[in-house]
């Protein structure tokens, strides 16, 4: 996996110096999504309870990282996009993991990592069942955890079948993070996604298994939301079951107080062995997802940067380190140490100042820009807010739409090649173009000619003429170079697009 | 009568163990099994075996 801040420079005898320096040669980006750049309208508490979490703030996913432990095997339900017999060290997706780990195993983990990564800021619970299901080992876990680092974020996920009795509890740890995967809100459509549930002893199936699902999953939103607890809702978009449907529980989500609503495309290759994969029921494209993500957007705060991982990833969103973290490389006992931690934030609050000032920069540029479209831009970066990633070695783009408004933050797409021994290089470009879908332009740290040639010929433009630069800054200058110039530069700018 | 686990099948989630009335079930090396010994198949608690019900795989968990 692409390493979005390299840790070389943080281990050790560290220096916030040297952590700018990191910071500063590498990079991810801005602006729209969940908790867009910085606090804006939202209230101070609010805000200080999201700005150093990666999934809430779009922000704080540039600079933060999350780790989940793999402590909740059980699960009460059957998704047709699960399959939970599949593991593939190479496979990112929920529901997948390498290795359980009992709970004390797992907090010696959350140790250990945060020793290494100073980034460190939520531990989060996501199965590989149900964290509210296999409770007793979240909790233990969440415990230990508390006991060890008092100021980690906590937070779990949730299919919310058994969340409303375990609603006190979350709120008495000091959970103030729950995504719950809501995928409907009428039973008919659900029937299409859940065969079964296990409830109140018994086995629910067809109709009835989802309007229970549906039921027990909005008690449980309201609930945490008259706790204060943050919900982020999740909804797998599967075309043709529930892509129009999403406009509904998107506003339903609203109405109930959900803080959060993130939508994500269904994964689903046969090589999974799920039932959707088996039966051929496709995923949306990205140009489909970001349709309906806009739709939603119009009224609800929406995450776009979302990276699908998996129960057990490890370090920023878009990478996972979870393999240096294996039972057998963690040491027996560790301490923890919490200055690295600290001294990180302190780096963050500098750095976040200085990005602050380059989109305010960003903005004035583009208001000098008369009335032009906007365009879809896409960035290889490999953290830090900088494009700063070659072309080739980019496993994820970071697309954002500008126009004459401003630069907003559209969505990362996946680069499918993670399975690189069965892919050549052609087949790793075609799956870049796929990717990079509606992009007029591509900005990299470099790239090679015959790559820019396919992109050419598939009419996107790669450029390096903002290589290093902070992703707002480089898309700015970018458009107003465009738009801005002779009117003949201007339209093959749109032929491009 | 009794179930049993076939641990060729077995994805080890443990939902089986947390919901048997009788805690016939245990971790035991690599995989859970059920104790035939203890093993009621739920008769007088519930109108189904707990273990079956709840297992995410099927014909894993099945009558021995």
């Amino acid at each position: 996996m692409a390493e979005l801040i390299s840790l070389d420079g943080l281990k050790g005898p560290s220096s916030s110096k040297a952590m700018r320096a990191e910071l500063g040669k590498d990079g991810c980006a801005a602006g729209a999504c969940g908790a867009p750049g910085g606090a804006g309208a939202m209230p101070a508490e609010i805000w200080e309870k999201v700005k150093d979490h990666p999934c809430y703030a779009e922000e704080a996913h540039r600079y933060f990282a999350r780790m989940h432990v793999a402590v909740a095997p059980a699960c009460n339900m059957q998704c047709h996009y699960c399959n939970r017999k599949f593991d593939c060290a190479n496979e990112s997706r929920p529901g997948v993991v390498s290795e359980r780990l009992r709970p004390e195993e797992a907090a010696r983990k959350v140790v250990a990592v945060a020793n290494a990564v100073p980034q460190l800021s939520v531990l989060g619970i996501a199965g590989p069942g149900d964290a509210c299901y296999d409770w007793a080992r979240t909790k233990a876990t969440f415990e230990a955890v508390r006991e060890a680092i008092p100021d980690l974020t906590l937070c779990l996920s949730t299919n919310g079948l058994a969340l409303p009795e375990r609603v006190e509890e979350i709120a008495a740890l000091g959970i103030d993070h729950v995504t719950i995967t809501i995928n409907m809100i009428e039973p008919e459509v659900g029937a299409r996604i859940y065969p079964w549930i296990f409830h109140q002893h018994r086995r629910w199936e067809g109709v009835e298994a989802s309007r229970i699902l549906h039921e027990r999953q909005m008690l449980g939103l309201r609930m945490l939301v008259e706790r204060s607890v943050l919900v982020k809702v999740n909804s797998v978009m599967i075309p043709g079951v529930n892509d129009a449907h999403l406009l509904e529980v998107g506003a339903a989500m609203k109405e109930a107080g959900a803080f959060l609503h993130n939508v994500m495309p269904l994964i689903s290759d046969p090589a999974h062995g799920t039932h959707f994969g088996l039966t051929g029921q496709r995923g949306p494209r990205p140009m489909e997802l970001k349709a309906l993500q806009d739709r939603l957007g119009e009224g609800a705060r929406l995450m776009r940067h979302c990276r699908q991982c998996r129960a057990d990833a490890v370090g920023i969103l878009g990478e996972d380190r979870g393999q240096e973290f294996t039972l057998g490389k963690l040491p027996d006992e560790a301490a923890y140490d919490p200055a690295g931690r600290a001294e990180y934030r302190e780096v963050v609050v500098r750095e976040r100042g200085e990005l602050a000032v380059s989109r305010r920069k960003a903005e004035a540029q583009l208001r000098r820009i008369e009335a032009a479209p906007s365009r879809l831009v896409a960035v290889a970066s490999r953290g830090g807010g900088r494009i700063n990633q070659h072309f080739g070695h980019a496993t994820e783009f970071l697309v954002f739409e500008v126009s004459a408004k401003g630069v907003g933050f559209v969505g990362a797409r996946r680069v499918e090649s993670y399975c690189k021994g069965g892919f050549g290089e052609a087949e790793a470009l075609e799956g870049a173009i796929a990717a990079l879908e509606g992009v007029a332009v591509v900005l990299v740290a470099k790239i090679g000619e015959a790559p820019k040639k396919k992109l050419a010929a598939a009419g996107i433009t790669a450029s390096e003429a903002h290589a290093y630069e902070w992703i707002e800054a480089g898309i700015a200058g970018w458009y107003a170079a465009a738009f801005t110039t002779t009117s003949e530069t201007g339209r093959s700018t749109l032929k491009a697009g | 009568m009794a179930y049993k686990i076939i641990k060729s099948q077995c994805t080890v989630c443990g939902a089986c163990e947390f919901e048997c009335p009788n805690a016939a079930i245990k971790f035991k090396g690599d995989t859970y099994v059920v104790d035939a010994d203890t093993c009621t198949e739920c008769e007088g608690h519930f109108d189904a075996p707990q273990c079956a019900a709840v297992c995410p795989v099927p014909d894993t968990c099945v009558p021995a």
